[in-house]
C-alpha cells in the first residue's frame, strides 16, 4: 500500500479514535451518575473495541495491549458480573484517561513508558479478579491473545506429520467458525479469510452445514464455518496475529500440516479438497458448539444504534465554502448598492428579484454556517478529565455537571474555548472549592460541584462555570492588589470592581503556589483569548455560596452583526453587540472636563465621551457633539462608556476579514470588512478604544492602572 | 528571500520597472502577483505614513506602500493615472503605490551592481542593487524589506 495511502487510513483511525474517546467519556460518566442503561454500556464497550480493532490493523501495540484489558472489563461490566460501583467506574475513568493518552502518544508517533500506567492496567485486573471467573483472570494475567479454544501447536507436531513442504514451508490447517457476536462487533469473516491468502497459499473451504432451510434462517445467526489449508513461510503466530481481533468472537483451530483432523481429534470433520468444491458438507457441526453458545451468552450482542448518516469532509473545503459564501454576501450587497444608484424602484419586478436573490443569499449562508458548526461537547468532554486530574492533585472532591452540551457553535470559536475553560475549571477547583473538611465544617456537602453550561442568548454562546465554593475573597483581594500597587490603599472600590481585580495580569489569590497555579497563567490569560474572539467574560461572586464566571461568545468568527457608522470622513463598523443604546446628545448634557476631557450625562450617569475619530487620529481635535451621534457602549468591565460618531449608516451583518494576514495588527481596530461600494471598512475594537482613553470616569480611573501595565 | 537567491543565479531574470517620479525602480517578475489602476484606499489608524491605506482585491484586504513616501521622496496624491502593483514578500500580498509601470527586463546578474555608499535608508537596506542597461539606472526594490511588518515579530 502507498505511504501516503496509509497515512490517510491512519489519519482517519485517529479521527474515529477521537470520537470514540468522546463516546467512552460520556458513557462512563453517564455510568457513574448511574445510568444503567444497557445500551450505555454496550455503547462504551464498542468504542473501546474499535480503538482495539484498528490499533491491531496498525500494530500499535502498547494500545492494543491496554485496550484489551479495558474491553475485557467493560465486558465484565456488561455480562454483569461485576457490579457498576463508584470504585469501579474510577477506575473506568481512569482507564479511559489513559487510553486517550496512548492514542495522543501514537498518533504523535510516540509511546507512552507502560510502568506509568500498570497500576491502571492493575486495578482493571482487580475489578475481575475481585467478581469475575478464575479463567478470565488467567486471561488477564498474561494479557496475550491467547484463544480460547483450545490450542494445539504441539511442537512433535511439525516434525509428525509432514507439516513442513520440501522447500520449507509450513503447512497449516485452520478451522475457523465466526459466531454472532463477530459479526455484530462489525467484522467480516472474508476479509479475514483474504488475510490469510496474503500470508501464503490458503485452499479455503466453506462448509455450510449449519446452514437451515430458508424459512428457520435467522439473518444475524452465523451459520458458516471455514476451513483452510494454508502454506505459508509465517509461523502459526502470524496466523493467529490475522485472528487477534476476532478471537473472543469465534472458534478457532489451528493445528499444523494438512492432515484432516487436529492431532488431538475431538470428532472427525470432512472437508474437500478444492475450493471449487463447494458447497462442502461437514459430518460434524457440533465441535465446540457447546462452548460457542457459552460465550455467546456472555457477550450479550450490542445493539446497533440508527444514527443519521453522515459524511467526513476536509475542513479546508467547508472553510474555502464560508470564504465564497462571504464573497457572496458582499456582492449581494454590492449589487443591491448598484440597483439603488440606478434608480430602480423598490417594488419594480428587478427589485424584487433581487429581494429574493438576497433571501437566498441569507439562506445559504446560514446552511454554509451550519455544517461548520459543532456542539460544544467536544469541548466540554474534555473538561471532565481536567476536574477529575485538577480535583485528584488538590485532594478535593468534586462533581461536574455539564448542561447544554449540544449548543453549537462555529468551530473556529470551539478550537480557541479549550484552554480558557481548561484555566477556569482549573481556578474553580483550587481556589474555588474548598477542602471537604471545610465545606462539612461550613454545612455543604464534602463533594464540591461545579456546573458548566452553554445556552445560546441574542447571537451569541454564552457558557458558565460556575462553582459552590468559597466565592472570591474581596478582603484578600483588596489587600493583595494593595500590596501590589494596584490600588490605592485608600481607594473606594464597589465589589464587582474587586471581583474584576482577579483578571489582572499575574494577579492570584491562592494562599501559596500550588501545583496548579503559579505557572504564570492566570485569569488575565483567559480574559485576553476570550476578547481575542471578539468575546466577554464577567464574573458573579457570593462569598460562602460561589462564583460563576460567564463567557459570552460570537457563534462565528465569520459574520458579525454591526452598526455601520461615519467618521470624520471615514465609515467604520461598530459590532452592536457592545452596543447598549445611541443618543442625540443635546448642549445641557454635555461637561467639559480637564482640559480636552468630555462628559455625558446619560441615563443618569456621567459617562466619558470619546471621539472615535480623535482616538484612531482620523482628526487632530475634539468633534462639536452637538450634530454628532453618541453611541453608548458597553465594555468588558461592565463600565459605560460614550462614543461619539458624526452619524449612523446602517445597521447589517457583516463579512470579517483579517488585517492581521497582510498587514498587522492595529491598536483599536479589530478587523476589517468590504461594503457594498467595495471598499474596506475598519471594524472598531470598542474595549481598546475605551481602554486608550485616561478617562475621567471614577470606575475607568481605578481601573486604569491596570490597562497601562497590560 | 527569493529576490537574493535571484541575484546569485548565472540564468537571465525578468523584472518590471516601474516609475517614481523621475527615478526607475524594478522588482522580480516572480513576486508580481497582478498590476492594476488605482481605486480609492481606506486609510489605517496609527499607521506609518507610508501605508496609504488598505484596498478590497476580490475579497482580500490589501495593504497599500506608498514607494514614493517609504523612499522618502514625498507622499504620493493618487490620481487615475497611478499604478498598484500587487507583489508578494514574506507570506504578505500588498499593494506598491507608484507612478507608473515602464516595461518587462530581462537581465542578469552581470547588470546588477552594488546599491552605491549613500547614506539614506533607501540605500541601506530598501534596495538590493542598481540595474545599468542601456543608460537607464533601474533600481531594484528589496521587497522583504518593504512588506508590512508585523508588529509582533518586531516586538
Amino acid at each position: 500500500m502507498a505511504d501516503d495511502a496509509l497515512t490517510h487510513i491512519k489519519q482517519t483511525y485517529f479521527a474515529e479514535c477521537e470520537e470514540q474517546l468522546a463516546e467512552l467519556e460520556s458513557g462512563l460518566i453517564a455510568i457513574a451518575d448511574g445510568d444503567r442503561d444497557p445500551e450505555t454500556i454496550n455503547a462504551v464497550f464498542r468504542a473501546v473495541h474499535s480503538i482495539k480493532g484498528g490499533a491491531g490493523a496498525f500494530h500499535f501495540d502498547d494500545l492494543v495491549r491496554f485496550s484489551h484489558v479495558f474491553e475485557t472489563a467493560l465486558d465484565n461490566l456488561r455480562s454483569g458480573r461485576i457490579e457498576a460501583s463508584p470504585a469501579l467506574t474510577k477506575v473506568m475513568l481512569r482507564a479511559a484517561d489513559t487510553i486517550a493518552d496512548l492514542v495522543t502518544a501514537t498518533r504523535e508517533g510516540g509511546a507512552i513508558e507502560p510502568s506509568s500506567y500498570q497500576s491502571v492496567l492493575d486495578e482493571l485486573a482487580a475489578l475481575d479478579a475481585n467478581g469475575g471467573e478464575a479463567e478470565e483472570a488467567d486471561e488477564f494475567a498474561d494479557l496475550g491473545f491467547e484463544p480460547i479454544v483450545v490450542s494445539f501447536d504441539d511442537a512433535d507436531m511439525d516434525a509428525a506429520d509432514g507439516a513442513v513442504t520440501a522447500d520449507g514451508r509450513n503447512l497449516f490447517t485452520i478451522v475457523f467458525k465466526p459466531l454472532r457476536s463477530m459479526y455484530r462487533n462489525a467484522n467480516e469473516a472474508g476479509l479475514l479469510l483474504r488475510a490469510l491468502g496474503q500470508i501464503g497459499d490458503a485452499e479455503i473451504i466453506c462448509d455450510d452445514a449449519e446452514l437451515p432451510v430458508l424459512q428457520d434462517l435467522d439473518p444475524e445467526e452465523s451459520y458458516l464455518r471455514w476451513r483452510i489449508r494454508l502454506t505459508t513461510e509465517d509461523s502459526e503466530d502470524a496466523i493467529r496475529h490475522v485472528f487477534e481481533f476476532v478471537e473472543d468472537d469465534c472458534d478457532l483451530q489451528i493445528w499444523p500440516g494438512h492432515c484432516d483432523e487436529p492431532p488431538a481429534a475431538v470428532d472427525p470433520l470432512a472437508f474437500l479438497t478444492s475450493a471449487d468444491d463447494l458447497p462442502a458438507i461437514a459430518q460434524d457441526g457440533a465441535l465446540a458448539n457447546a462452548e460457542a453458545q457459552d460465550r455467546a451468552v456472555k457477550i450479550a450482542p450490542p445493539i446497533v444504534h440508527a444514527a443519521a448518516p453522515t459524511i467526513r469532509v476536509e475542513i479546508d473545503r467547508v472553510d474555502r465554502l464560508v470564504d465564497l459564501i462571504g464573497e457572496l454576501v458582499i456582492n449581494q450587497a454590492m449589487l443591491a448598492q448598484r440597483f439603488v444608484e440606478l434608480g430602480v424602484e423598490r417594488g419594480s419586478p428587478v427589485a424584487l428579484s433581487l429581494d429574493e436573490h438576497d433571501r437566498l443569499t441569507r439562506g445559504i449562508q446560514n446552511s454554509v454556517m451550519a455544517i461548520r458548526a459543532q456542539p460544544v461537547k467536544s469541548v466540554f468532554q474534555r473538561m471532565s478529565r481536567v476536574v477529575r486530574e485538577v480535583a485528584a492533585m488538590t485532594g478535593k472532591s468534586v462533581r461536574l455537571d455539564m448542561e447544554g452540551e449540544n449548543t453549537e457553535v462555529d468551530k473556529t470559536v470551539i478550537e480557541h474555548l479549550t484552554d480558557p475553560l481548561t484555566h477556569m475549571l482549573r481556578n474553580a477547583i483550587d481556589h474555588g472549592i474548598e477542602s471537604p473538611e471545610k465545606r462539612l465544617a461550613v454545612g455543604k456537602r464534602a463533594e464540591g460541584s461545579v456546573r458548566l453550561s452553554a445556552t445560546h442568548r441574542s447571537g451569541r454562546i454564552i457558557i458558565e462555570i460556575a462553582d459552590d465554593g468559597a466565592g472570591i475573597d474581596r478582603g484578600r483581594v483588596r489587600e493583595m492588589a494593595v500590596d501590589k500597587g494596584l490600588i490605592a490603599h485608600d481607594a473606594l472600590l464597589s465589589d464587582e470592581e474587586i471581583d474584576e481585580l482577579i483578571f489582572h495580569p499575574g494577579f492570584s489569590t491562592a494562599k501559596e503556589v500550588s501545583n496548579l497555579s503559579g505557572r504564570g497563567v492566570g485569569m488575565d490569560v483567559v480574559r485576553k483569548s476570550i476578547q481575542a474572539l471578539g468575546g466577554r467574560i464577567g464574573i458573579a461572586s457570593r462569598p460562602g455560596h460561589g462564583s460563576i464566571f460567564t463567557l459570552s461568545l460570537p457563534l462565528t468568527l465569520a459574520v458579525l452583526d454591526g452598526m455601520i457608522v461615519k467618521v470624520a470622513g471615514e465609515t467604520l463598523v461598530l459590532p452592536l453587540a457592545s452596543i447598549v443604546e445611541t443618543l442625540q446628545p443635546k448642549a445641557d448634557s454635555l461637561r467639559g472636563f480637564g482640559v480636552e476631557d468630555k462628559l455625558i450625562l446619560a441615563r443618569g450617569a456621567v459617562t466619558p465621551l470619546i471621539d472615535v475619530g480623535l482616538r484612531l487620529g482620523y482628526r487632530a481635535v475634539h468633534a462639536d457633539p452637538l450634530g454628532c451621534v453618541v453611541i453608548l457602549v458597553e465594555s468588558e468591565r461592565g463600565g459605560r462608556c460614550a462614543l461619539l460618531v458624526d452619524a449612523i449608516l446602517e445597521q447589517r451583518q457583516i463579512v470579517i476579514k483579517s488585517l492581521e494576514k497582510n498587514y498587522g495588527l492595529i491598536p483599536g481596530i479589530a478587523a476589517a470588512t468590504i461594503l457594498g461600494d467595495g471598499r474596506v471598512a475598519l471594524i472598531v475594537d470598542v474595549d481598546a478604544v475605551i481602554a486608550g482613553h485616561a478617562g475621567p470616569h471614577q470606575s475607568v480611573q481605578r481601573i486604569q492602572p491596570l490597562q497601562v501595565s497590560a | 528571500m527569493s529576490n537574493v537567491t535571484n541575484l546569485k543565479t548565472a540564468e537571465p531574470w525578468k523584472v518590471i520597472a516601474f516609475r517614481i517620479g523621475a527615478q526607475e525602480f524594478c522588482s522580480d517578475i516572480m513576486s508580481v502577483h497582478e498590476i492594476r489602476g488605482w481605486s480609492p484606499a481606506t486609510p489605517l489608524p496609527h499607521s506609518p505614513d507610508f501605508v496609504y491605506g488598505v484596498i478590497n482585491l476580490r475579497g482580500v484586504v490589501l495593504p497599500i506602500i506608498d514607494l514614493s513616501a517609504r523612499f522618502g521622496f514625498g507622499a504620493t496624491v493618487p490620481t487615475a493615472q497611478h499604478v498598484i502593483i500587487v507583489a508578494q514578500a514574506r507570506k504578505r500580498t500588498f499593494g506598491l503605490l507608484v507612478d507608473a509601470v515602464t516595461d518587462i527586463v530581462t537581465v542578469n546578474d552581470d547588470l546588477i551592481q552594488p546599491t552605491p555608499n549613500v547614506t539614506s535608508e533607501l540605500g541601506h537596506h530598501l534596495l538590493r542593487g542598481v540595474l545599468v542597461l542601456e543608460g537607464r539606472m533601474i533600481s531594484v526594490v528589496a521587497l522583504d524589506e518593504i512588506a508590512p511588518e508585523d508588529e509582533r515579530e518586531v516586538a
